[in-house]
């Protein structure tokens, strides 16, 4: 009775990915090493949030050359890039590198 | 009579289903186990009932499993949370837990598999009530004190306000002692009752501790309310009237900060050693939300920290509940310096 976990066609879960990219002044992915199977508009929205960062930064007087950003399953550094962006995601396989502040 | 918990399953597999609802509703606490195979409507059931434990698969159509979680931990925040998977995968269990799950199980194969998942169902339904005052709240005093003794729990509440620590030992339902700046037992427990914000965690009990207080719960609390109604409360009668210096001026005696900007849930600001604080706090309060709104859409759970480094400071972003805090350090001190800087001033402005 309890041999009953086998699906058929699962849905598919989205995971996470590991990879580069890079994003000009307007947002746009101009390279990439993020995995094919991971959202474009996933690593678009990233790009895009990225560089309003590294914009509103300047705007306060604060430029910013670097951003990291932990969240609990996933880190994402961006290093600015004459007005665009370098981006690494990397996976955090042990929760506890970063402690929760 | 004692009100059965109720749980709510949500697979997509309908056999499936239908054999987990009748071995969970066969542990000893008799659930009520309502069964859905879609995230709408299990959204609906939550919405329409009041449920203990939500028990969720991953892979679901429509609205997913991990999706599933996130909704329920932001509109439910009390509610356990269980994700019971075949998919053995170490990046979805973590990311399970960083989105608030209380329990990653993988769908036992074997008969003992499945007598330890029905135990640990168990457990978090016994431990539903104390679901309120895992880490830090923002209760009342009267609250906590009312709930745990109600409980018949056993446990020491820690209690922090703007710098002073008090304690108060509960055993079995009962007030046993409390210390607070060199005060003990009753005395104490009044003029910790006259605190009306702070901190609070409830910690394990402490077998040892002797019982100093012997009066019942409910005529401390009904002595203690007396007291603040009279007047007698000393925290109303001594407040200083001086100019203390502000919290943030006491943070920023750390070498090389900068600057501080703190903004509370309300978006009220406190901020030392910047200019144009106005503009950085709407910028640190848009980056906080643009940030946290990409960690829900990828689900990678909460926002730990967010760290900037420039030419002309480094900053460090953190947050509690609703609150945030920017550390600007100067740009000359290393990575580890750093760290080691931000992380002494938020465990102080945590406290």
């Amino acid at each position: 009775m309890l041999n009953f976990f086998s699906k058929n066609e699962p849905p598919k879960l989205i995971g996470l990915p590991e990879g580069t990219f890079t994003v000009d002044p307007e947002g746009r992915v101009l390279t990439s090493t993020i995995p094919q199977w991971f959202p474009s508009e996933h690593v678009e929205d990233i790009g895009r949030r990225v560089i309003n960062a590294f914009r509103q930064a300047r705007e306060v007087h604060l430029p910013l050359n670097e951003l990291v950003i932990h969240y609990a399953a996933l880190k994402i550094i961006a290093r600015e890039l004459r007005g665009g962006a370098l981006i690494f995601l990397t996976l955090k396989q042990d929760e506890t590198e970063i402690p929760k502040l | 009579m004692a009100t059965r918990p109720k749980i709510l399953l949500l697979d997509d597999e309908q056999d499936l289903v239908e054999s987990y609802a009748t071995l969970l509703e066969n542990i000893p606490s008799h659930p009520e186990v309502f069964t859905c195979m879609a995230g709408p409507r299990a959204l609906a059931l939550l919405k329409s009932e009041s449920f203990d434990l939500f028990i969720t698969d991953l892979r679901l159509p429509g609205i997913d499993g991990l999706q599933m979680l996130s909704v329920v931990r932001r509109k439910y925040p009390r509610m356990r949370t269980v994700v019971l998977t075949g998919l053995s995968d170490e990046q979805f269990r973590m990311r399970a837990y960083a989105m608030g799950a209380d329990l990653f199980w993988l769908k036992p194969d074997t008969r003992d598999g499945m007598q330890a998942f029905q135990d640990c169902v168990e457990s978090l339904l016994q431990h539903t009530p104390l679901s309120g005052f895992r880490g830090v709240q923002n209760k009342s005093l009267v609250d906590i004190i009312q709930l745990e003794c109600l409980s018949q729990n056993s446990s020491v509440l820690h209690i922090v306000r703007e710098g002073q620590v008090a304690d108060i030992w509960m055993a079995n339902g009962n007030v046993i002692d409390a210390q607070f700046s060199g005060l003990s037992g009753e005395s104490a427990f009044r003029e910790i009752m006259t605190w009306k914000s702070g901190n609070f965690e409830l910690l394990p009990p402490d077998t040892e501790h002797p019982r100093v207080i012997e009066s019942s719960y409910q005529g401390l609390l009904l002595d203690s309310a007396q007291a603040m109604d009279e007047g007698r409360g000393t925290q109303f009668s001594m407040e200083p009237l001086a100019v203390e210096p502000s919290p943030l001026s006491l943070l920023a005696e750390t070498d090389g900060v900068e600057f501080l900007l703190s903004l509370d849930s309300a978006r009220k600001m406190e901020s030392w050693g910047l200019e144009n604080a106005e503009a950085v706090a709407q910028w640190i309060a848009g980056l906080d939300k643009s940030f946290r709104e990409l960690g829900e859409r990828l689900e990678v759970g909460d926002t730990q920290q967010l760290q900037g480094i420039g030419p002309k400071c480094r900053i460090a972003l953190v947050g509690r509940e609703q609150s945030l805090l920017c550390v600007g350090l100067n740009p000359s001190i290393n990575i580890e310096q750093a760290a080691g800087t931000v992380k002494q001033i938020a465990s102080r402005w945590l406290c």
